[in-house]
């Protein structure tokens, strides 16, 4: 069994503001992120999977396969979209990187399947970096998310 | 506690499965499939489970482990073309899952002392891509 990691990059704008809040519970809130104009990030995420290593191919995952999935499933999304208005998901919750991996790893278990329909290899975690000092993790062991 | 040590060497690679026709090969590898072979800087994080000891206040001596790694895996591995130089990567596909379990069976035997295991082997095909094996279980 082991545990193969892939990093993918995509850039996206977003800005931090509840709608059940007021503006200056909002700003209170969220500071400069609150910013009505929005503000980027060059995000960096990794996707970690894991699965006995098969003997014909050497293999625990067809990294090609996974990028397909990332590609649909993420990356054309995402990539130099605003978060708050072209991603349904964040119409009424709040784009922070806590609420941008739970929508990323439900759409990679959603979809998982699809690419790898056989019993291995399954979905370990989720790893992302709004930037390279703040790193939010799923881990799909205890049923999270 | 967990101590890392990580170290890089540079090595050649096909992915290629002897057992295989160079059309399975292909299809199952592409680019990778190339018989010449490609290259890649390996980078493999070698992590050490233990407490620290009472006197010397070491999991491990790092030096210790840096020559373990070094005389065990890197003086193999570096400047090497995996396939036709390093056993088991003659009958062995060098993926990093199978370069990364073949690390675990080189170092686990020199690191089963008395206050520490090896708990982890990591190996970085790339900056983009990487391998854990922790083992199996027992």
């Amino acid at each position: 069994m082991t545990r193969v990691t892939r990093k993918y990059r995509f850039s996206s704008s977003h800005r931090l503001h509840a709608t059940s809040l007021s503006d200056s519970e909002n700003r209170e809130m969220y500071g400069k992120c609150d910013n009505p104009y929005g503000h980027g990030h060059n995000y960096e995420i990794e996707i970690s999977a894991r699965g006995p290593v098969d003997p014909r191919s050497g293999r625990t995952l067809d990294p090609a396969l996974l990028d397909r999935l990332v590609e649909e499933q993420v990356l054309q999304p995402f990539d130099h979209r605003n978060l708050n208005a072209e991603i349904a998901a964040f119409q009424d919750i709040v784009p922070t990187t806590e609420n941008l991996a739970r929508e990323i790893f439900r759409r990679l278990k959603t979809n998982w399947k699809s690419s790898f329909p056989g019993a291995w290899p399954v979905l370990d975690k989720i790893r992302i970096a709004e930037t390279p000092r703040n790193i939010f993790e799923i881990s799909n062991r205890n049923g999270e998310a | 506690m967990l101590i890392t040590k990580r170290v890089e060497f540079s090595a050649s690679h096909a992915c290629r499965n002897p057992l295989l026709s160079d059309r399975e090969n292909q299809e199952l590898f592409g680019p990778a499939a190339n018989p010449h072979g490609h290259g890649h800087n390996y980078a493999i994080e070698v992590t050490v489970e233990g407490e620290p000891d009472a006197v010397t206040g070491m999991v491990i001596d790092l030096k210790k482990l840096k020559d373990v790694i070094n005389h065990q895996v890197v003086e193999l591995y570096d400047h090497r073309f995996l396939n036709y130089e390093v056993p088991p990567f003659d009958r062995v596909v060098p993926t990093p899952e199978n370069i990364a379990v073949d690390i675990w069976n080189r170092l686990q035997p020199q690191l089963a002392g008395a206050g520490s295991r090896l708990h982890a082997v990591r190996v970085y095909e790339t900056a983009d891509l990487y391998v854990d094996y922790f083992g199996e279980p027992a």
